[in-house]
């Protein structure tokens, strides 16, 4: 072959490499063992046939995982190519420039079509940094056949005073049936979520306008007496240290009147496999403090996001296309049925007369649409976030004022005490952090 | 009387051993039984001792979910890799402090104990950023260093107090016979240390497959070992604890079925030097 035969080979291998695409890529993506996540990693094989990526998984604890990808994204170790983060983390390593913007994201994808809430705690500045995968608020559950046995009917949407009025109806120590089940454990994202909704719904908030630290103010002590007052009477043994999983339990075992957590519980306790109450669950809109025009749920997304420095954008970029679109629900419908797609996501899904059938997809909606993070409470805040706060400080310090929150929940101390506590701490670290 | 008062010292004792083994082996008991009951009846209250419907689903799942042979091939080599590397290095460490000492000796051992009560998250970003410059990361070599310096105390602590026992003039004569350096430990000092060296191995390969903070922290897809398997089926949403149990069971049964096997060496190992 002469030299020139040689380079017209070389040109065109070239020119059908940069036609077709990049090569077959494997991508690693890091995840959380949630329901869904587990689900999507069954249909990889999907993916791969339509685009000829492979994917390798590595399914992390929670908090693992956070820890694990904030030290892979600030090293640079780029270990992912996606990673699974939450609402909280998103807006600030968007702001960091520590994610790959997904603001050319296929036509075919429809971005407008992701709900509101979600897009917008998943952006900072307009631009989207991670795909919600999942979505959540909190909601009520109850059993409707203890409610009916009471002679009470839940409203749509109820206010705490008729929580407690349900509670003390429903609740009956003589058949181990607790009137309420609430989250009471350390943590920021356990107890710690729980009570900050609460206090919202009471008019509390973390920080006013100056981010000066706000437990001395009125609200956060009628928030927290109320809270203590209602467990201590009608809640579980030891709640202090009660989460997402141990109510759960609780609830699917039929020791619950009324438990008020992620919507994406629902799944769970109307599963007849696991839930021993699965066919008399009914729904309403988590509380609001009577005359407070805020109510208590929270909004959080399981997002997909891509680290910058990834050698595997494209790659990426296409899962991410695959995994948060309408045809990777319609995949799930068709072969699990519409009960397990992934929800809180998309608002064509809930335009689905298929979906709307299913018990709890309007209130779920409904809660999702209820939620603004950037309007969380009642009096002006500096922040956006309902159950949290999105600084990068407020993760350690949410977990210390929810540690001394428990305390209070455990009987080792006064509310007066936790409150004083809480207070100096949070204003401590915001001095330090240079807030103040 | 005297034989009485035995008698009666001997089954006191024997329920007493009895009774704390139990105590001990209880939680992994638990989860060995866990691991064959549905979700529900994992969490039941009251909790289920024997009497439920024994199922294998959990073990179906996780063999389809998870590559549990590539998990396992990872730990045995992490582990025996930093655990052979970790012996090569402390023998001639623990001989030149057990026979040749100086004046500093007992201070060098101190500080390298103390190196211990550093807490790892303290080291996570320097170690990370190691990796990060020198390409380690999710390989096996890497990882397989950083367990044998995490171990490498403990190991020339044992072999020390191993190597102290014996006496120093089988050496010397063995150096007047002419040996040489590397002859006198490889065939003298060694053959006689070997119940030492033998528990010694055994138990920083135990430490090294149970080690859960570096493994998890430097490894993704390719080196992970055992422990990110366990790590993988916990979940802050949703009951998996059946699941979680069998994937617990899974990654301890090795280990579990080598100490059985082992354990007459290792107790006999841990107790030559401390006990005469």
């Amino acid at each position: 072959m002469s030299l020139k035969n040689a380079l017209r080979a070389v040109t065109a291998l070239t020119l059908i490499t940069a036609t077709t695409g990049a090569f077959a890529e494997t991508i690693t993506i890091a995840t959380v063992n949630n329901g869904d996540m587990i689900r999507m990693q069954g249909y990889t094989d999907d993916f791969t046939a339509k685009t000829g990526h492979e994917v390798e998984w590595v399914t992390l604890e929670e908090n693992v995982l956070r820890q694990r990808v904030t030290t892979d994204i600030t090293t640079k170790g780029g270990q992912f190519d996606i990673m699974t983060i939450g609402m909280y983390e998103t807006p600030i390593w968007g702001a960091n420039g520590w994610l790959v913007p997904l603001n050319d994201l296929s036509e075919e994808y429809d971005v407008n079509d992701i709900l509101p809430a979600m897009r917008g705690g998943l952006s900072h500045d307009g631009t989207l940094f991670a795909a919600p995968f999942y979505g959540e608020s909190s909601m009520v559950m109850y059993r409707t056949d203890l409610m009916e046995k009471a002679g009470l009917e839940m409203p749509e949407a109820p206010t705490w005073q008729f929580i407690r009025e349900a509670a003390a109806a429903m609740d009956d120590p003589e058949n181990d049936i607790n009137g309420i089940c609430l989250r009471g454990k350390p943590g920021w994202g356990e107890g710690g979520a729980f009570i900050t909704v609460t206090g919202n719904s009471f008019g509390a908030r973390w920080f006013d306008e100056d981010w000066n630290a706000q437990f001395d103010q009125p609200e956060w002590k009628e928030a927290l007496e109320f809270y203590v007052s209602l467990m201590n009477d009608y809640g579980p043994e030891g709640y202090a240290t009660n989460g997402f999983n141990e109510n759960l339990s609780l609830f699917q075992q039929g020791k619950c009147g009324m438990w008020i957590d992620a919507t994406v519980a629902a799944s769970f306790v109307t599963n007849p496999d696991d839930s021993t109450v699965a066919d008399s669950v009914g729904f309403a809109l988590a509380p609001n403090n009577e005359g407070v025009d805020k109510r208590s749920n929270w909004l959080w997304a399981w997002a997909l996001a891509i680290p910058a420095g990834t050698q595997k954008e494209e790659a990426a970029k296409a899962f991410i296309e695959w995994a948060t679109s309408k045809e990777y629900i319609e995949l799930v419908a068709a072969k699990e049925g519409w009960a397990n797609v992934p929800p809180g996501a998309r608002t064509s899904l809930y335009e689905n007369p298929e979906y709307q059938k299913v018990p709890f997809a309007k209130m779920t909606l409904d809660s999702i649409n209820a939620a603004d993070p950037t309007d969380p409470t009642v009096k002006p805040v500096p922040y956006v976030g309902i159950q949290f706060v999105a600084i990068p400080e407020f993760a350690g310090i949410a977990t210390e004022v929810s540690q001394e929150f428990s305390a209070v929940y455990a009987g080792q101390q006064s509310i007066d005490e936790a409150l004083e506590k809480a207070q100096a701490l949070t204003n401590d670290a915001m001095e330090a952090a240079g807030y103040r | 009387m005297a034989r009485a008062t035995t008698t009666r010292r001997k089954i006191i004792t024997t329920v007493a051993a009895w009774s704390i083994g139990l105590l001990i082996f209880f939680p992994i008991l638990w989860t060995i039984l866990t691991s064959f009951k549905t979700e529900a009846q994992a969490i039941n209250d009251p909790p289920l001792f024997f009497f439920f419907d024994w199922t294998l689903e959990n073990y179906a799942v996780v063999q389809e979910r998870s590559d549990y042979m590539r998990f396992l091939w990872n730990s045995v080599i992490l582990a025996g890799g930093s655990t052979l590397l970790g012996i090569l290095v402390a023998i001639p460490a623990a001989w030149s402090m057990a026979f040749v000492p100086s004046k500093r000796t007992k201070d060098i051992l101190l500080w390298m104990l103390s190196t211990k009560m550093l807490p790892a998250v303290g080291v996570l970003y320097p170690i990370s950023l190691l990796f990060v410059q020198f390409n380690l990361l999710d390989t096996h070599i890497g990882l397989i260093v950083v367990l044998m310096l995490i171990n490498l105390p403990i190991i020339v602590w044992m072999l020390y107090t191993y190597f102290k026992e014996i006496p120093g003039e089988i050496l010397e004569a063995a150096r007047m016979d002419g040996a040489t350096l590397k002859e006198e430990i490889l065939y003298i000092l060694t053959p006689m240390a070997i119940p030492g060296i033998a528990s010694t191995v055994l138990l920083n390969f135990i430490l090294a497959w149970n080690e859960a903070f570096w493994t998890l922290n430097l490894t993704a897809a390719k080196a992970a070992p055992l422990t990110a398997f366990i790590a993988s089926y916990s979940s802050p949403e949703g009951l998996f604890f059946a699941k979680l149990s069998a994937a617990s069971t899974m990654a301890i049964a090795p280990i579990l079925i080598l100490g059985w096997f082992s354990q007459k060496q290792l107790v006999r190992g841990l107790t030559f030097g401390a006990v005469k």
